[in-house]
């Protein structure tokens, strides 16, 4: 009886696409490998019967070289049926882990995925022959369209065991697919393409540097218009003329009081969404109306890059300087991960190799990748009235003051930590996959995920945030503990006590940490000690859902060590700041 | 016998094509490489090189890959 079947295949070869197919699960798939690092399980109905279909990470072979490639090499020890996912661009090399899983006693069945792909390369495969020669089931897909996958359905009972597929040795088995691909594949010579030549300029360091800089650039500022435009035309007037007078309602119903206060707000009668630090004023607003537009701004031009193909380009563009902070090239992505959210950001460090590697990767992203939750609330904290007219400089002043210390800290820290923790980093290998245009549809939904996740995971803890902050104000712990970190935060960083406060209800979430800085009263703090905040909230110490991924990926004691530098680092920085925005 | 044409990948001039005949890290690596692709008598073609010892991209078969210059250096090539 089949329970429970498993996708396996090199990296970028679709298997994600495939699961999302057979399961109608959804997972994140781009074009670019390593963006499975862990499996995920869903399930399907096969006449009648629910089975267990498995995504596991990509591998070249069962021999692992990283932990992604380990969790897939494992995977395989308790399922009943193999599906085999198969590059038709690239049979040759694919065929090694076919082979490795063909000797093993477990039904196989192939699909070979990107059969347009390698149509349109000039690649021709006779998959009747080849089904034959491998003695089981071989089915041609094209994942992203849906082409192919009835058929893989309809012939999964058919995947067997072969028998005629000894095991043998590494040598063996080269030999053995040169034989197939001899008789199964015909490659015809195709010139170099328009997709080839921008490939090419892409990659070449004299033209790739340039159209980096530019392409960055460019999406950010499609995110900043994109999250603009949706506030400004969207979320505000709704939460304007629809939310504010379902809210004034509500307080009326309440009346003042302990339950106004939690709910609404502070200070009875006047509700501020942003300050008020109601749970359904604050709670509501700063993550849906602040934060929620940059995220599918985001969200939407992140998947555009990964679904192009884009990024292992400019992983190898930066992998010099990467090699210097102790890990290569591929250790961009997860930077890129990280600004939308810490945690993806964390799990992406999955694919780089040695334990160097990963320590360094999720030690900088925690302190100096500022997750687009903080990012959103540094931008409109500078332009929020209360603030706006002790500024001294337009607000893009302070606000590049506080990103280009993070990047500066990411480039020194990453140095230093290069120096001092002991490890290998070895040199990259990084598949480079040809550019695809995006599928529209695969684009918005994924786009749609991830905006989903994020405030599956938002609001709760922003509640939960928003009346924790409540229980400290209404027992007069904040005063207190405003007091006691008074020494400290004036004596070091040259600020007032109620910092504390804020550092502290960062750790449960970072935009809330920035609501609680604006619900203090106006002149609290000026605007160069707003700047020291906000680079010291990024660094200082990552919030709850972040640090609980750290632990598990890092363990236990890297963890601590993670933490004692995060924190020295953001008391040096923070110091550094004050000398030179504030003076002694 | 040294022939001019024999080097090692790393020093293989750009989008120039070269046959592998030989792969020089120890075990583990060459399993690797060959895995990946890169095994004797395969063909590849450098696309990209990186300044200041960066890795370089090339092609084997229809795939693309970038590797870092110290693995260009074990594996040894003859130019076509």
């Amino acid at each position: 009886m089949i329970k429970k079947i498993v996708l396996m295949g090199n990296p970028n070869v679709g298997k994600s696409v495939v699961f999302s197919r057979l399961t109608g699960a959804n997972v994140i798939s781009s074009n670019y490998p390593g963006t499975t690092v862990d499996f995920s399980k869903g399930n399907m109905l096969l006449e009648g019967k629910k089975i267990e279909i498995i995504d596991a990470p990509g591998t070249y072979s069962l021999e692992p070289a990283n932990k992604a490639e380990e969790v897939a090499s494992n995977m395989i020890k308790d399922a009943d049926m193999i599906i085999n996912v198969v590059d038709s661009t690239n049979m040759e090399r694919n065929l090694l882990l076919t082979l490795e899983l063909l000797e093993k006693d477990i039904p196989v069945i192939i699909v070979l995925n990107l059969w347009d792909e390698a149509r349109h390369l000039g690649i021709s495969i006779d998959e009747k022959k080849l089904e034959k020669m491998l003695g089981v089931p071989v089915v041609p897909t094209v994942a992203l369209t849906g082409e192919g996958i009835k058929e893989l359905v309809s012939r999964l009972k058919e995947a067997k065991s072969p028998k005629k597929i000894k095991p043998t040795s590494e040598e063996g088995r080269w030999i053995e697919i040169g034989h197939i691909i001899k008789k199964v594949e015909k490659v015809e010579h195709r010139h170099h393409t328009l997709r080839d030549r921008i490939s090419d300029l892409t990659i070449k360091p004299l033209t790739g540097l340039p159209i980096a800089i530019g392409i960055i650039f460019f999406a950010f500022w499609i995110v900043r218009l994109i999250g603009e435009n949706l506030i400004n035309y969207i979320f505000e007037p709704l939460f304007e003329n629809i939310y504010r007078p379902i809210i004034t309602n509500v307080g009326n119903l309440l009346g003042e009081g302990f339950f106004y206060n939690f709910l609404i707000s502070q200070t009875y009668g006047e509700i501020n969404f942003v300050e008020s630090l109601g749970m359904l004023t604050t709670g509501i607003y700063v993550p849906i109306a602040m934060v929620l537009p940059y995220i599918i701004a985001f969200y939407f031009m992140l998947s555009l890059l990964e679904d192009t193909g884009y990024l292992p380009r400019l992983a190898t563009l930066v992998d010099n300087i990467f090699h210097k902070l102790g890990m290569h090239g591929y250790g961009i992505i997860p930077v890129f991960l990280g600004l939308g959210c810490n945690v993806p950001g964390m799990l992406a460090t999955r694919s780089l190799e040695t334990r160097k590697q990963r320590l360094i990767a999720t030690t900088l992203i925690s302190i100096s990748v500022p997750c687009l939750a903080q990012t959103s609330l540094v931008f409109a904290m500078f332009s929020d009235d209360k603030i706006k007219n002790s500024l001294e400089y337009p607000p893009i002043i302070y606000i590049l003051m506080v990103f280009s210390t993070l990047i500066l800290v990411y480039f020194i820290a990453g140095f230093i930590l290069n120096k001092f923790i002991k490890g290998q980093s070895p040199e990259i290998f990084l598949e480079i996959p040809s550019y695809r245009i995006p599928h529209f549809k695969t684009l918005i939904k994924k786009t749609w995920m991830r905006i989903k996740w994020f405030t599956k995971d938002a609001l709760p803890w922003m509640f939960f945030g928003v009346f924790i902050i409540n229980i400290l104000y209404s027992i007069g712990i904040i005063d207190f503990l405003a007091k006691i970190f008074k020494p400290i935060m004036t004596g070091l960083f040259a600020l007032p006590g109620e910092t504390s406060i804020v550092l502290i209800s960062g750790f449960l979430r970072k935009d809330l940490a920035v609501g609680t800085l604006l619900s203090f009263k106006e002149g609290t703090f000026d605007p160069m000690q707003l700047v020291i905040i906000a680079t010291m909230l990024t660094m200082f110490f990552p919030c709850i859902a972040t640090f609980a991924v750290m632990i598990k990926e890092l363990g236990l004691k890297d963890m601590i060590k993670a933490a004692l530098i995060m924190i020295s680092a953001a008391t040096i920085v923070g110091i550094v700041l004050r000398l030179v925005l504030i003076g002694v | 016998m040294m022939n001019k044409k024999k080097t090692v990948l790393a020093h293989l001039p750009i989008n120039k094509k070269a046959i592998i005949t030989e792969l020089h890290g120890g075990g583990h690596f060459n399993r690797r490489m060959c895995a990946v692709g890169l095994r004797k008598g395969q063909t590849v073609e450098t696309i990209s090189k990186q300044p200041f010892m960066g890795p370089l991209t090339i092609q084997v078969g229809k795939c693309k890959m970038t590797i870092g210059r110290g693995m260009a250096h074990k594996i040894y090539v003859e130019m076509i």
